[in-house]
């Protein structure tokens, strides 16, 4: 085995890889092992051992004959299980059938054609419709840092495979925060670009105008190399953000009820910041009440669109949670939809007048730490929430609004359940963002 | 169409297709409608009075 591959970024593998002091061989055996070490996480629909070790052979062959690709090639990797990868079924999560995927998603094949290894699909809150990942025909999701904890969701199995180092990162999607959600909950870094910078193609759609595809990863260098393959970009590595940055705080709404321990880790870390020698400021998002009310009326009939046929199929196929709240939504009325719609239009322009004089925004990527799996709801500063809405309530704003929103692990609380930190940046601009966030990431943490 | 009025509609089809578990959601969601319509309301002070919850 080879020692502290967990803790290894992905630039630095590259360069064992590349010099052939590690194979692509050694790091697919170690990671398959790893998985099956903790099948007690649920972590996966579907581990592709024997084609990740074949694909792993081939990328040896190519280092050895000098056909390098770059910093991703023989890097293992996983993906969400709502994504396609070729010649596998993309279940969603789901009993619901589901078909064999004919070919990659373009953000799956764009990551080959960068080198990466994928070793298995991994699991998630049925559909992306929720934020616990413990309705799924697979089991749930249990935290690496604490079994009893949810690794948060919807994109739960991805979070704890790269926690525990099956794999460098993983493909996740994002709707209201199911990339952001589960980072925090395990402390590691997800990232939602700008809407529509990924294609959502090959990828079952939760709610088509809020959809979001962003890699999950164990530091912002390695969540950069990704997103970068995964845009079809030139993937050059990080620069991180200099000096003279302002950010700005939303304090209204946002850190309106946080658990104390979270609220103690946000002051912190913002604090740091602070002397580190930024600045900050505390700036306000008018309307950002409203967010849960319009988020709901657009998601909530755009999931049960996609869904009509299989839900009157395959009703009893779905987890009951998952099937009421697509049920709900064939309820919702053209006119409140297009109402949110309206609304989402002024949250989009609140938040960019709140970025107006701001590199970036401040606040807490979830309001709680991981809750415990199948709890329904949670206490939050003294006051029992639904803990569906509770973990969305500080992230799904992004969505409605399309800017790049990253979380970052900002330590742990008193008993040892990582916390975390969003920062938001401006839309088309998530690269600027990346490197904002890798300025930040090790005053933070 | 009024919010209860929505509602009252709702309920009744969610019965009648067998799902009497929908109803404590939909009343959630109704709180919910009637506030996205107060923020309409709030935000486009011309909006005609059908746009209002009640």
């Amino acid at each position: 085995m080879i020692s502290g591959l967990e803790g290894r970024r992905i630039a630095d593998t590259a360069t064992l890889l590349r010099t052939r002091r590690i194979s692509a061989t050694e790091l697919v055996r170690e990671a398959i092992a790893r998985a099956e070490n903790r099948r007690d996480l649920n972590a996966f629909t579907l581990l592709m051992g024997d084609q990740a070790l074949a694909d792993a052979a081939e990328v040896d062959r190519e280092i050895a004959a000098g056909r390098y690709r770059g910093p991703l090639h023989g890097i293992p990797i996983t993906v969400k299980d709502l994504v396609d990868v070729r010649g596998t079924p993309t279940t969603g999560a789901s009993r619901v059938p589901a078909p064999i995927a004919s070919a990659d998603a373009p953000v799956v094949s764009r990551l080959r054609e960068a080198g990466v290894i994928i070793l298995g699909k991994t699991n998630l809150h049925e559909f992306a419709f929720g934020t616990t990942s413990d309705e799924t025909a697979f089991g749930a999701v249990a935290n690496p840092v604490d079994r009893t904890r949810s690794a948060g969701g919807s994109s739960g199995g991805s979070a704890a495979a790269v926690l525990t180092g099956i794999g460098f990162g993983s493909v996740g999607t994002d709707t209201g925060g199911s990339v952001r959600i589960p980072a925090a909950a395990c402390g590691i870094v997800g990232l939602k670009p700008t809407l529509g910078e990924l294609p959502c193609a090959g990828v079952i759609p939760l709610s088509t105008t809020l959809d979001h595809v962003g890699p999950l990863a164990r530091s912002v260098a390695d969540a950069s190399l990704l997103f970068q393959a995964m845009k079809s970009s030139n993937v050059h590595g990080i620069a991180p953000a200099g000096g003279g940055l302002t950010f700005g705080v939303p304090r209204q709404y946002f850190f309106d009820r946080l658990e104390p321990g979270v609220r103690q880790s946000v002051d912190l870390a913002i604090a740091r910041v602070i002397d580190a020698g930024y600045t900050v400021r505390d700036t306000t998002i008018s309307g950002a009440e409203y967010t849960p009310d319009v988020y709901l009326h657009i998601c909530l009939p755009e999931a049960s669109c996609h869904h009509a046929a299989t839900l009157t199929e395959h009703a009893d196929k779905y987890s009951p949670g998952v099937r009421l709240r697509l049920e709900m939504g064939r309820y919702i009325l053209a006119e409140d939809y297009v109402r949110a719609m309206r609304l989402r239009t002024e949250l989009t322009a609140a938040v960019a007048r709140a970025l107006e004089r701001c590199d970036a925004l401040l606040l807490p990527t979830m309001p709680i730490p991981a809750p415990k799996i199948g709890a329904t709801t949670v206490d939050v500063d003294g006051v029992e929430a639904p803990v569906r809405a509770t973990m969305l309530s500080r992230t799904q704003l992004f969505n409605l609004t399309g800017h790049p929103a990253i979380a970052l692990p900002a330590g742990k609380g008193p008993e040892g359940l990582p916390r975390s930190i969003q920062v938001v940046g401006h839309r088309g601009r998530t690269e600027r963002l990346l490197d904002i966030a890798a300025a930040l990431e090790d005053i933070i943490h | 169409m009024t919010v209860e009025t929505w509602l009252a509609a709702a309920v009744a089809d969610a019965d009648t297709r067998g799902l009497p578990e929908l109803k404590p959601l939909l009343e959630t969601l109704a709180k919910s409608t009637a506030a996205l319509r107060r923020a309409e309301s709030a935000s486009r002070p011309s909006a005609p009075e059908a746009a209002k919850s009640s």
